[in-house]
């Protein structure tokens, strides 16, 4: 008997807090996405509340509607914003897979006894905070800033370049705060390749170059898509990036969500942009969820 | 074959580690930088750190940013090991879908959907915002995190232990205190440090959930950024980096201590 109730206390205690404090604000969410906007305090009619049971919630079903929906539909900005966040999104995964590629090879044919210390001072970064990482960009490149005096230095320009506040720099922040999370899972499928597999290449006459396309690259592609995904998905929601680093012009969706909530005081349509944010993150998730367990075991 | 590095590797390496580390590594010299320009250095000075410490907004939130951390970081590592377990050991029971479903959620979830929906929450409850609020949060998302931490390492742990400390009479519940945690403590502790950073670095869930007179040393630390560079904010993160960086190494050192002592216990262990 005793049994029983552990185990069930072991599984309520997690499970419930989850149920409070994730499945229940997402609820929340919804409801209010369906809500009418007020400007008032609280800023959206309350459409169904507890106390009303269920003739309340009947009466509160017919009653929801999809205005913010509509609103978000019409109004050209968030397509806008959805479609520039995907497009980013998709831009930075590429380039980090370009840039990441190079580090995890090297980090995996370096000798052995390297290998945790690389692996160590890539996550090192990753350790320290996100906003000091952007910050720090912030310096190198603002028009007075290193990059300009370096370059100017140089002779490579004769004017600063205005990098800083363009979308450029958000690309480059977004490069730079997920490349980790390429080059782990690379690093990962690039470790496991067995070198035999590449010395029989070239006994049997494969240069190094056609040996690396044709036997260590479609070796790696498990490891390829996994960072692809983990830089993709956390990309297109991005808030802090696009709002330090990028111009007034570079509206993600993320950063639409956070001005819909704090400027505008417009409850409703934040809720309705979150939840077709979350819409369009099911399809990479999905995927994403079917990719690692199809390689289970493959990758850490 | 792979004893020495060759000319490319090295070149990927160099370029690929001098791209992670250059951005912080200017932070931190320029920190040292007497002249108020942050871009001219205008020689080695250490009064930005003193005008740093001084500045009690600062380390106010620095105070409530450690309390918040250390307490969520703390329940998060309760939950999620508790939950690590639920997942590996309980079988299946009702509700398990679900439940899988809500530890994978949050880790995908972007922040600003998961601050919304939490603030909407305590609006909707009516709870004050504040300490509380940001700590409830912060284990919400970290529970995940530490779950995951915990479940690969129980994934992989050897059962027949378990078993054999049954067989010698223990009862399940002190078995698994026993054997069982000992062995996962290197995961669980890294569970613990993943969700203390994560409590530490989180901006925008925190300015969601916070309320008047809880400001969290990101939130602090991003209304100075948008401002601009200064010296301050190159001293503060200095502090924020060296902290950080010595603490990973530090559990990393222990961490392969506590493996390679495992190894040679199990070695020594094997052949009685």
């Amino acid at each position: 008997m005793r049994k029983v109730s552990l185990r069930s206390l072991m599984i309520a205690v997690p499970y419930v807090w989850l149920l409070l404090f994730f499945l229940i604000p997402f609820l929340i969410v919804v409801k209010i996405s369906l809500s009418d906007s007020i400007t008032a305090s609280p800023p959206y009619t309350p459409q169904l509340t507890v106390q009303d049971g269920l003739a309340g919630l009947w009466a509160a079903l017919s009653e929801f509607d999809f205005e913010n929906y509509v609103w978000l539909i019409e109004d050209g900005v968030y397509l806008k914003a959805y479609l520039f966040s995907l497009k980013v999104a998709a831009i930075s995964t590429l380039v980090s897979l370009l840039i990441g590629y190079p580090i995890a090879y090297g980090m995996a044919k370096a000798p052995k006894r390297w290998r945790s210390t690389l692996l160590l001072l890539l996550i090192l970064p990753f350790w320290t905070s996100f906003l000091i990482r952007i910050y720090a960009w912030i310096g190198i490149l603002k028009s007075e800033g290193y990059l300009n005096i370096a370059l100017l230095k140089l002779r490579l320009i004769n004017e600063p370049l205005n990098i800083l506040y363009t979308d450029a720099a958000v690309y480059i922040g977004i490069v730079y705060s997920y490349l980790p999370f390429m080059i782990l899972p690379l690093y990962a499928s690039l470790e496991r390749i067995d070198g035999r597999l590449l010395e029989a290449a070239e006994d049997l006459g494969c240069g190094s170059v056609s040996a690396f396309w044709q036997v260590t690259f479609p070796l790696s592609l498990p490891g390829v898509i996994a960072g692809s995904f983990l830089v993709f998905i956390p990309a297109i929601g991005e808030f802090v990036i696009p709002d330090l680093l990028g111009g007034s012009a570079t509206l993600m969706i993320g950063k639409t969500l956070w001005l819909e909530f704090f400027a505008n005081r417009d409850w409703g349509v934040a809720s309705a942009v979150a939840i077709v944010l979350l819409m369009i993150l099911i399809v990479p998730i999905v995927l994403f969820q079917r990719h690692q367990q199809k390689h289970q075991g493959e990758l850490g | 074959m792979n004893r020495r590095f060759n000319t490319f590797n090295l070149t990927a390496l160099t370029f690929g580690f001098g791209f992670l580390y250059l951005p912080l590594l200017l932070v931190i010299i320029f920190s040292f930088n007497d002249s108020r320009l942050v871009t001219v250095w205008g020689g080695f000075s250490t009064k930005w750190y003193a005008v740093v410490l001084a500045n009690e907004a600062y380390m106010e939130a620095a105070w409530i940013t450690l309390r918040i951390a250390a307490l969520s970081a703390s329940l998060a590592t309760v939950l999620g090991t508790l939950s690590a377990v639920v997942m590996v050991r309980m079988g299946s029971f009702p509700g398990r879908t679900l439940y899988s479903g809500m530890i994978y959620a949050p880790l995908v979830m972007p922040e600003v959907v998961t601050g919304l929906s939490l603030l909407l929450l305590f609006v909707a409850i009516g709870i004050d915002r504040g300490f509380w609020t940001i700590t409830i949060a912060h284990v919400t998302f970290s529970m995940c995190y530490a779950s995951v931490v915990v479940t690969s390492r129980l994934r992989t742990f050897d059962r027949s232990l378990e078993d054999a400390a049954r067989d010698l009479g223990c009862s399940p519940f002190s078995a698994f205190c026993q054997i069982t945690l000992p062995i996962i403590a290197p995961a669980v502790m890294s569970a613990w440090l993943l969700s203390f950073t994560l409590s530490l670095d989180d901006l925008v869930i925190a300015t969601f959930t916070s309320g008047p007179g809880s400001t969290t040393l990101p939130m602090k630390l991003y209304s100075s950024v948008r401002l601009g560079v200064s010296p301050e904010i190159n001293a503060l993160s200095t502090m924020l980096i060296g902290i950080v960086a010595s603490g990973v190494l530090i559990a990393s050192l222990v961490n392969r201590r506590q493996e390679r002592r495992l190894e040679n216990e199990t070695r020594a262990a094997a052949p009685a």
